[in-house]
């Protein structure tokens, strides 16, 4: 279990990611997971998505998009285990796995977004 | 000579009723609950799906048409299908929520409500374009 006095950073984090979970993801979601791929729209080529992407706003943007919802994620999903299914016994092990995920996530966004060529 | 008295210990845990795993069936509120709950499995599930797809961008050209060609699997598009529908019940479920933490005071007046929900979907659609417009090709 994690340390009360983490509770309020860890339900600030929830709170952020939710809201960009509810503002960007859908938009995405429906654009580079159906509009795209079934030919609905027109993506950006390699070249003009590879040159957007070199922006550093445009990095700290895909950061944050990366990195909030993981943590929403966690919130929900332990609390899901712990009252949907109960599994109380296991809490800690939740509670490592779930933040773990998110921190990794985090790293690895990180890393990509900071080394982009 | 008296033997000391024998207490029970008061054990309100004990007393407590076990509910079932499965309790979140039982009403369709709970479900509803449950599957509120469960957008975030999504929105994680989409959160990798645009962390490959940087790195295929960040790869070069061939890696990132190969990840193009993965999205277009028909088991892609079905499960994005389905992620939609939960990353929007999501938004809605947020913004409805909102005006219930959120509260503003316009001249000591409490805004109403429905004026923060509506304002939140507003400012949904305009994000929504702005990316749409930032995304999609000429």
């Amino acid at each position: 279990m994690g340390n009360r006095s983490n509770e309020p950073l860890l339900w600030g984090l929830f709170g952020a990611g939710g809201v960009v979970a509810a503002f960007l993801v859908p938009v995405h979601l429906l654009l580079t997971g159906l509009a795209f791929p079934l030919g609905w729209l027109e993506p950006r080529s390699y070249d003009s998505l590879l040159h957007l992407v070199r922006h550093p706003l445009a990095r700290l943007y895909l950061f944050v998009l990366c990195s909030a919802p993981l943590f929403h994620w966690a919130h929900r999903f332990r609390f899901t285990l712990y009252d949907g299914l109960q599994i109380k016994h296991l809490n800690e092990v939740i509670f490592v796995f779930c933040y773990g995920a998110a921190v990794a996530g985090t790293v690895l966004a990180g890393y990509l977004l900071w080394s982009f060529p | 000579m008296r033997a000391p008295p024998a207490y029970t210990e008061y054990h309100p845990r004990w007393f407590r009723r076990r509910i079932s795993t499965y309790w979140w069936l039982g009403q369709w509120s709970y479900l509803l609950f449950i599957l509120r709950e469960l957008t975030s499995v999504f929105v994680a599930y989409w959160v990798l799906i645009t962390l490959l797809q940087i790195s295929a961008l960040k790869a070069g050209p061939q890696a990132h048409a190969q990840f193009q060609e993965f999205l277009r699997a028909p088991l892609l598009v079905t499960l994005n299908a389905i992620s939609l529908l939960f990353v929007v019940f999501h938004a809605v479920t947020w913004f409805n929520l909102l005006p219930q933490v959120l509260v503003l005071r316009v001249g000591g007046k409490r805004l109403p409500g429905a004026v923060i929900a509506a304002a939140h979907y507003f400012g949904w659609g305009v994000v929504s374009a702005a990316v749409a417009w930032l995304l999609v090709g000429a």
